[in-house]
């Protein structure tokens, strides 16, 4: 009955409170029940492709390839569904996997907004109440989006604790979780937290690559050479790299926040500057000081501020088969900028930090190299935000 | 006579455990405050590691966290603390920490200055059964407690961590953060009931245990009540002021609860 399980190599785990171990032990067996289930399967794939909009399209950026002169450059298009992020593909399958478990309530965290407003808008089609936890500092930064989610019927509470930003979120979210298991499921937006939690964001992402691979044989006739990704707890950077991990000649990139840079103190490059630690339920690498605090981090998106990073992405970090990379506020904001104007598509700030990467890493390579980067969410978001770090004016 | 059998033995009679998070607000009063409690009839003393991002509190102890960690705590001066009042303090005392405060500092050197500053025991909430064999191996070779904890939600888990606890078994009263409550309802009860069908082991229970009314109502079935939020409001309240508050508040348990 107690078995230590959901370990990628040294990292995962479950580190919770006993209050809490019964439902995710509970979470694990209905997820396990049910993801071999065919009619749950069924209608999740028929909600990802008639609600989500999926497939997303992969589209090759053809004047970005050319304006760079290096490899060959994809985009694949997640900013194209439904609510505008990856974060839908996750939302629809633990929302319904919840209402599944007899659960009425739903309740997340969320940073930029984009996982929030996934699950308020899969909550209002389930018919289930949604109670959204937001650092305050967050609520600012993305008002717009904290609208949107009310709109769809949810509420949002804001959490004034700590930092008041993600991390925050995640602790309101545990402790409210903790009151109320009866009735309630959390719906985690990333691959963190407690077993089962990696694992079953990791599944409900992992159509990212799949739809990549079948994509670029379509187009290409072959797989690619590397594919990119932003990671801040690395849900689209895990769902695009997955399918791929067996595929050793394919290099998985993910892109974490470097803020101001990895040398400041405003940063949120986990891998760059953390070391492994137990947090949020999970045995993963933190950012943290000397005595095992967690460090207050900082980066211009909402959505990859966060201390600490997925326990398989730490796992394949450690194994060498990923490798991650800092990307500055500045890098990100360039790369936001110019593919806005390069290719007409407004990405998220935090996909802004994987296009950043991808400028420089493509010049590198030879021209028959193919380059998959995932443009996790669209970045309307963030279009006063950025103008407001050029020094204009304008507030939504 | 080793730390887990004194922390047993503690439990001869209803015991009275009080919480108090460490160098709130700053480490003198923590030390005074624990000959205080002491004095005042406590049998065990938790005292909180503050930490960072502490999921399992509610605000009281989350922000008397934030005081403590403002005011430069580090678990290297609650050691010092610890070591400098041992002798004088013939009470287990023990620490209520965060596991990654102990993993930063490395597990097995942190239970070494435990062993070396005279610390009995260590509850870490986060830190369930299931995982807990990583420290469990260093606490067993320091022959120091390391506290299980049950709640109302662990059903069939109960008597597995019950049959393996040692030293007391912390008996989470009702669902959610720690805090004060008005009632306790009938959880706590039924889960201690459980537990002694399995185990002999002395149950303290936690997590909303505010007023004398309450902890006599908590001794009724439990061996020991712990009371945390509510002492720490006073500290919050008075600061360096709150030790004789802290005293009336400790005496007016230790008298009602035998």
């Amino acid at each position: 009955m107690l078995i230590k399980n959901g370990y990628f190599g040294d990292f995962g785990g479950r580190f919770i409170p006993e209050t809490l171990m019964n439902a995710v032990i509970e979470l694990e067996k209905a997820y396990n029940h049910y993801k071999n289930d065919p009619e749950f399967v069924s209608e999740l794939n028929s909600l990802l492709a008639n609600y989500a909009g999926r497939p997303s399209i992969l589209y090759y950026a053809e004047k970005m390839t050319r304006d760079l002169g290096g490899a060959k450059i994809y985009l694949k298009r997640e900013d194209l569904n439904h609510t505008g992020s990856h974060k839908i593909n996750n939302v629809l399958g633990q929302v319904l996997l919840a209402k599944k478990m007899g659960k009425t309530r739903v309740i997340a965290e969320t940073g930029a907004g984009q996982h929030g407003v996934a699950t308020a808008t899969a909550a209002a089609l389930m018919g289930m109440e949604c109670v959204v936890f937001m650092g305050r500092e967050d609520t600012v930064r993305q008002a717009l989006n904290v609208y949107r989610m009310e709109l769809l019927g949810a509420k949002v509470i804001a959490v004034d604790s700590g930092t008041a930003t993600l991390k925050d979120a995640v602790n309101a979210a545990m402790r409210e979780w903790a009151a109320r298991i009866d009735d309630t499921h959390y719906c985690l937006g990333s691959v963190m937290g407690p077993h089962p939690f990696p694992t079953i964001v990791r599944d409900f992402q992992a159509v990212i690559g799949r739809e990549i691979k079948e994509e670029l044989q379509a187009i290409e006739g072959r797989l690619p050479d590397t594919v990119i990704a932003c990671v801040g707890g690395g849900s689209n950077a895990i769902g695009s790299f997955y399918e791929f991990i067996g595929d050793k000649e394919v290099s998985l990139i993910g892109c974490e926040a470097a803020g101001k840079g990895i040398d400041t103190p405003q940063n949120a490059a986990t891998i760059a500057n953390g070391r492994t630690g137990v947090f949020h339920g999970m045995k993963s690498i933190f950012c943290q000081d000397a005595y095992g605090q967690i460090a207050p981090v900082y980066s211009i998106s909402a959505g990859l501020d966060y201390p600490g990073i997925g326990p398989e992405h730490a796992d394949l970090f450690k194994q060498g088969r990923a490798e991650y990379v800092p990307v500055t506020d500045e890098q990100a904001v360039d790369a936001f900028e110019y593919l806005s104007r390069t290719e007409g598509i407004i990405p998220a700030i935090e996909s802004a930090h994987a296009i950043a990467y991808a400028m420089e890493y493509a010049k590198t390579l030879a021209k028959e190299k193919i380059i998959v980067v995932t443009v996790s969410g669209r970045g309307d978001k963030d279009v006063a935000a950025i103008a407001r770090y050029r020094g204009l004016d304008i507030h939504e | 006579m080793n730390s887990i059998e004194r922390i047993k033995n503690a439990f001869c009679k209803k015991a009275f455990i009080p919480f108090i998070t460490g160098s709130d607000p700053d480490i003198e009063t923590t030390e005074r405050l624990i000959f205080t409690l002491a004095e005042a009839g406590a049998d065990i003393i938790e005292i909180g590691i503050p930490f960072s991002d502490p999921v399992a509190e509610g605000p009281v102890i989350e922000a008397a966290d934030e005081r403590a960690l403002k005011a430069g705590c580090t678990v290297d001066k609650l050691f010092d603390m610890v070591k400098k009042i041992r002798k004088d303090i013939k009470i287990p005392l023990l620490f209520m920490t965060y596991y990654n405060p102990i993993f930063g500092y490395g597990a097995e050197r942190f239970v070494s200055r435990c062993v070396d500053s005279g610390i009995d025991g260590l509850i870490v909430p986060d830190l369930p059964f299931d995982e807990r064999d990583e420290l469990k191996i260093f606490t067993d070779k320091a022959e120091i407690a390391l506290i299980s904890l049950i709640a109302p939600t662990s059903g069939d888990r109960t008597p597995t961590i019950a049959a393996a606890s040692e030293g007391f078994l912390y008996c989470v009263s009702s669902l959610g953060v720690t805090g004060t409550r008005d009632s306790l309802g009938n959880h706590a009860k039924a889960m201690i009931d459980r537990v002694k069908c399995v185990s002999d082991i002395p149950c303290a229970v936690g997590f909303g245990v505010s007023t004398p009314e309450a902890a006599v109502a908590a001794v009724s079935y439990a061996d020991g009540v712990i009371i945390g939020s509510a002492i720490v409001k006073i500290v919050a309240k008075y600061g360096k002021e709150s030790i004789s508050h802290v005293k009336d508040f400790a005496e007016s348990i230790v008298k009602i609860i035998n």
